[in-house]
């Protein structure tokens, strides 16, 4: 189906996205604080486009943000998603309360 | 009851649970395998769940759909991917259209069902993993939206008798 394709080309992009040491460690420092392109390009032994296309690659997989601040990139780490994340999870953690409420009631009954 | 802990991961989509009842392994067990007890409590009261199709073996597809007050049905199905008496239990679990078949929309979840006993006591694991927010953010609206509409009105009406007070 399209959209199972869909789904499996986003679950691919993830795994690609941090299959890569030079990947995870820009991400382990954009989650600390902001860094520009050229920042981050000062740090590995590669080169300002190689560092950029690993940036790229990064925020398809919406692992990382990053936007135009004169002439500079600024890449942060995508906090937002994991809050979105984390504020669902609460949610459906309240489901299953209320659905552990309604099994006890049940037992109660013998 | 008793729920002891919940532990969630939102960057995996996990939600582990677990809660202890006072009842045998045996009989909380019965509360997953009888749709007529299960649908007494997967669904809130307002939006109470019927399920239609319970075939309870390895493999085994469950259909239901559950109903809002103006009528609305929301339909969903389970597919057992095992099935261990009384203990453990996985299933997937997504959306369905109205004629109960799988609109393969928002992706799945897998839940797995782990119950142990604790001398009479039983303690229930519930671990959700889901494959994207959009369809964790559709599960809460369709288990939950009403019953958080009652819950934020008992809090309304909590305030206003401070209020008055």
């Amino acid at each position: 189906m399209v959209v199972d394709q869909l789904r499996e080309t986003e679950t691919d992009r993830l795994f690609q996205a941090l299959a890569d040491s030079t990947r995870r460690d820009i991400i382990r420092r954009v989650t600390g604080g902001e860094y520009s392109v050229s920042g981050l390009a000062a740090l590995y032994a590669m080169s300002f486009a190689a560092v950029q296309k690993h940036v790229a690659v990064l925020e398809r997989a919406s692992l990382v943000t990053k936007e135009k601040r004169g002439r500079e990139q600024i890449v942060r780490g995508n906090h937002e998603g994991v809050q979105e994340a984390r504020r669902l999870l609460d949610e459906y953690e309240q489901i299953w309360r209320q659905r552990a409420d309604r099994i006890a009631r049940i037992l109660t009954e013998g | 009851m008793t729920v002891i802990s919940s532990n969630k991961n939102p960057e995996a989509l996990s939600l582990t649970l677990v809660a202890e009842f006072d009842a045998g392994v045996e009989r909380v067990w019965q509360l997953w395998e009888d749709p007529r007890q299960l649908e007494r409590w997967w669904g809130p009261p307002t939006y109470p769940a019927t399920f239609y199709k319970h075939d309870f073996v390895p493999g085994g597809r469950a259909s239901y759909y559950m109903t809002g007050p103006e009528g609305d049905k929301a339909h969903g199905w389970w597919e057992f991917t095992s099935i261990e008496p009384p203990r453990k239990l996985q299933f997937n679990d997504g959306f369905a259209d109205n004629d109960g078949n799988p609109t393969g929309e928002y992706g799945t979840s897998h839940a797995t069902v782990t119950l142990e006993p604790l001398g009479e006591r039983t303690r229930m694991t519930i671990q959700s993993i889901f494959e994207s927010e959009e369809q964790l953010e559709q599960m809460i609206e369709m288990g939950m939206e009403e019953g958080m509409k009652e819950a934020i009105g008992q809090i309304d009406s909590i305030l206003a008798e401070h209020a008055n007070a």
